[in-house]
């Protein structure tokens, strides 16, 4: 499995270095100027975060429901994920909003529920680390109210008044804007597959190791 | 009067019921929509270039050093797993 995640981080991370180039090269947005360039790093950012999220409620609900052990490494390393791409999304969102919209935050349903989202990551990520037995099956509880929370997040612009763009603006996005887009986007998205890998590869390591101190404690 | 009491008490839970659940839906109607898409421009006003560039650098600087500590923290705590569990290979042998 390392053998591929090599690569895959090594790819992407050249796609990530050669990206503001690209980006440059896109044209300026007419109302909102070279600041509506961090867009190329805080959508797929965004995207990821979310996906983060299922991905932690899926192996959260396979570990809770089918009794699938392996799950839990899984959901344990989507959700550090999903604490890693929504602070980057909740960084880059206020610096681009602070010149497009003139304040740093507001308070509206897309911003308040990605906070809300990345408190449960965090929320999750701190009852695995200081909650003692049991807090395995109590944090995959807290992953599906997480999941249930994405559906209201991506609708969340199109339903309410907000300041934030809403989902159409990425399938209508003109040519010479959507390729560093999409460019951007695969880029994350490989590095993201390698992180988690490398991520859930740490925590099965970790089970082993485990595992055989049981073994030398039982000998 | 009982019975009136009991009809007063299932007008105000509907009436409750109404208002809770028909607020949002004129709300949502009432509201302006935001703007649907990006449009492209070929020249920037100069102005508008020379704040911006700071902000777009510090995202662009958070996100890097972010990802790059990310990689370096899973990369050290691997080791350290793969150390543990080699030592514990060989003592089992």
């Amino acid at each position: 499995m390392r053998k591929l995640t090599t690569p895959f981080i090594a790819l992407s991370a050249a796609m990530l270095l050669a990206a503001p180039w690209i980006i440059n090269a896109a044209p300026y947005e007419s109302t909102m100027g070279l600041v509506q360039k961090v867009f190329y790093f805080h959508f797929p950012s965004a995207i990821l975060f979310l996906v983060s999220s299922v991905i932690c409620g899926i192996h959260s609900f396979r570990f809770l429901f089918l009794k699938r052990q392996s799950a839990d490494a899984w959901a344990l390393s989507a959700a550090e994920l999903g604490l890693l791409f929504g602070a980057l999304t909740l960084v880059t969102g206020p610096l681009w909003a602070r010149k497009a919209w003139g304040v740093w935050w507001v308070w509206d349903p897309r911003l308040t529920s990605s906070l809300l989202l990345f408190l449960i990551f965090a929320a999750y990520l701190m009852l695995r680390q200081y909650g003692g037995p049991g807090s395995d099956r109590l944090a995959a509880g807290m992953a599906l109210f997480g999941m249930l929370n994405v559906p209201f997040i991506y609708v969340s612009v199109n339903v309410w008044r907000t300041l934030h763009p809403m989902t159409s603006v990425v399938p209508t996005l003109p040519t010479d804007m959507g390729i560093p887009l999409w460019f951007c986007f695969t880029a994350f998205t490989m590095l993201f597959i390698a992180l988690l890998t490398l991520r859930a590869t740490l925590e099965h390591q970790r089970a082993r190791v485990e595992a055989l101190y049981l073994a030398e404690d039982e000998g | 009067m009982k019975r009136v009491m009991r009809v007063m008490r299932v007008m105000r839970v509907w009436i409750l019921l109404a208002t809770l659940l028909g607020a949002p839906t004129v709300a949502v109607a009432d509201q302006p929509q935001p703007p649907k898409e990006f449009v492209p421009v070929d020249e920037v006003p100069p102005g508008e270039q020379i704040p911006a560039i700071n902000l777009v650098a510090a995202a662009y600087g958070f996100v890097w050093v972010a990802v790059l500590g990310y990689v370096w923290s899973i990369a050290k705590r691997l080791k350290q797993v793969e150390t543990e569990l080699a030592d514990l290979e060989t003592r089992r042998k």
